[in-house]
């Protein structure tokens, strides 16, 4: 609004400028008109502007010529200029979502990139974490075979310690049985009975234990 | 020496049509002379068609863009059809005050016939326009919106005296300024012509002074037909706009 009020203001201002322009030098004109005389071979003196005998010419060839300039311009000239404009940004428009297309698919690529990259970081995430877990499992099944074994060696030995005691401790018996029946038969003179024997040496070692 | 001297019609070649003598002078010589630089620089400047314009064609596109700038503001996007209407008004104008501004030339927008020809041009295609549009609704653009109808007796001629007025301020603008402007121009050189041959030596000295006046006024010359070109097409596209709208 404030524009089209700007524009009618130069209008009217170019207007007042020209008018005062015009009056100016038509007060001008007498001055000059005394040195026109010596020109004079127009001395019908006047504006020439005001020479209704030009009208007809002038006016028949403006008609002529700006009548042809539309023509021409409108039908060949301007549509020409329009088309060249319009391919332009037809043009431009065209690179610039050609651009954004391609950068779109450039983004889809990053995209099933970063998306394979997160695959295989969890697909060697999960077998890392399944050989760690089927290492343990392995290390915990020979470690239960290896106490089953030790517990068992364990038991073999303390049979065999067990059962060693108790012949050591027959033997002991045995030997015990002899040195009574000898010690009664050197110091008593007795032959001792060897059941009578077995069973004192038994008492005693009862008593001991 | 006589300033006005430079307006004179002067025929080249005779020629009467119909009883009306409508010889080739020079005024026509120029119109002639700016429809074919017009018209040569687009079809030359825009023969290449090219992608990234060369220096003519940027001009030539510079200058479509500027009145397609121009339309599209002040006339609207309706406007569009009658484009190369203002274009065509805007560079014939254009052309033929600039031709002026070169010494010797004949400028045909001094003449009040030609101006007034072509706002006549603009006046009856927009009123055409309007009529075409809207129909008998046209006459209602002489009565203000909202306006009391008792003040209808006073407003409606205003109304319409403004609106019949149109092709005559319009004329009238661009033909003062374009004479006063060449009048002026050759009145400050005629000064300095009096002076040298009335005071001699003292006046070569003197005479520099219009001279360095008619510097300043060439460049504000320049400026008044770019101007002046620019104020004649704005105001159609603003007359268009209302043919269009009628507000």
């Amino acid at each position: 609004m404030s524009n089209l009020l700007a524009k009618g203001r130069l209008a009217r201002w170019s207007g007042v400028a020209g008018t005062s322009l015009a009056t100016l030098t038509m007060m001008a004109a007498p001055v000059l008109a005394a040195t026109a005389e010596h020109g004079g071979e127009h001395a019908k003196g006047g504006l020439p502007q005001l020479n209704p005998g030009t009208f007809p010419t002038q006016i028949f060839w403006l008609a002529l010529t700006f009548g042809a300039l539309y023509y021409l311009l409108s039908k060949k000239a301007l549509p020409v200029v329009a088309q060249v404009l319009e391919e332009r940004q037809e043009r431009i428009s065209r690179d610039l979502s050609k651009a954004a297309s391609l950068k779109e698919e450039a983004e889809a690529v990053m995209a099933t990139v970063d998306k394979a990259m997160a695959d295989a970081r969890a697909q060697a995430q999960a077998v890392i974490a399944e050989t760690v877990a089927a290492f343990e499992a392995e290390n915990q099944a020979k470690q239960s075979a290896l106490n089953t074994q030790i517990a068992d060696r364990l038991r073999e030995a303390e049979t065999r310690i067990a059962a060693a005691k108790e012949q050591a401790l027959a033997n002991v018996r045995g030997e015990a049985v002899g040195i009574v029946r000898e010690i009664a038969s050197k110091l008593a003179g007795i032959d001792a009975d060897p059941a009578q024997a077995e069973a004192a040496v038994a008492a005693v070692m009862e008593e001991r234990r | 020496m006589d300033p006005l001297h430079q307006f004179q019609i002067n025929p080249i070649m005779q020629l009467v049509i119909a009883g009306y003598d409508v010889s080739f002078s020079n005024s026509a010589l120029f119109m002639v002379v700016a429809a074919l630089l017009v018209y040569g620089l687009l079809v030359h400047g825009m023969k290449a068609r090219a992608l990234v314009p060369g220096r003519l064609q940027s001009l030539a596109e510079m200058f479509y863009e500027f009145v397609a700038g121009m339309v599209r503001e002040n006339a609207g996007h309706d406007a569009k059809p009658y484009f190369p209407f203002v274009f065509t008004l805007f560079m014939f104008i254009l052309f033929g005050n600039m031709l002026g501004m070169i010494p010797y030339t004949f400028t045909f927008t001094s003449h009040i016939i030609v101006t007034f020809a072509l706002a006549l041009t603009v006046f009856v295609f927009v009123t055409v326009l309007a009529l075409i549009k809207h129909g008998l609704h046209f006459f209602s653009f002489f009565m203000p919106h909202g306006a009391p109808v008792a003040l209808a007796p006073i407003l409606i001629p205003i109304e319409v005296i403004s609106y019949v007025m149109r092709p005559v301020s319009l004329s009238i603008r661009l033909f003062a300024n374009m004479m006063a402007g060449h009048t002026m121009l050759k009145v400050f050189a005629g000064f300095t012509v009096l002076m040298i041959g009335g005071l001699g030596s003292v006046g070569f000295l003197a005479g520099l002074v219009p001279i360095a006046i008619n510097i300043a006024l060439t460049g504000f010359e320049f400026l008044v037909a770019f101007l002046q070109a620019y104020v004649f097409s704005i105001l159609t596209c603003l007359y268009i706009r209302d043919a269009l709208e009628l507000h």
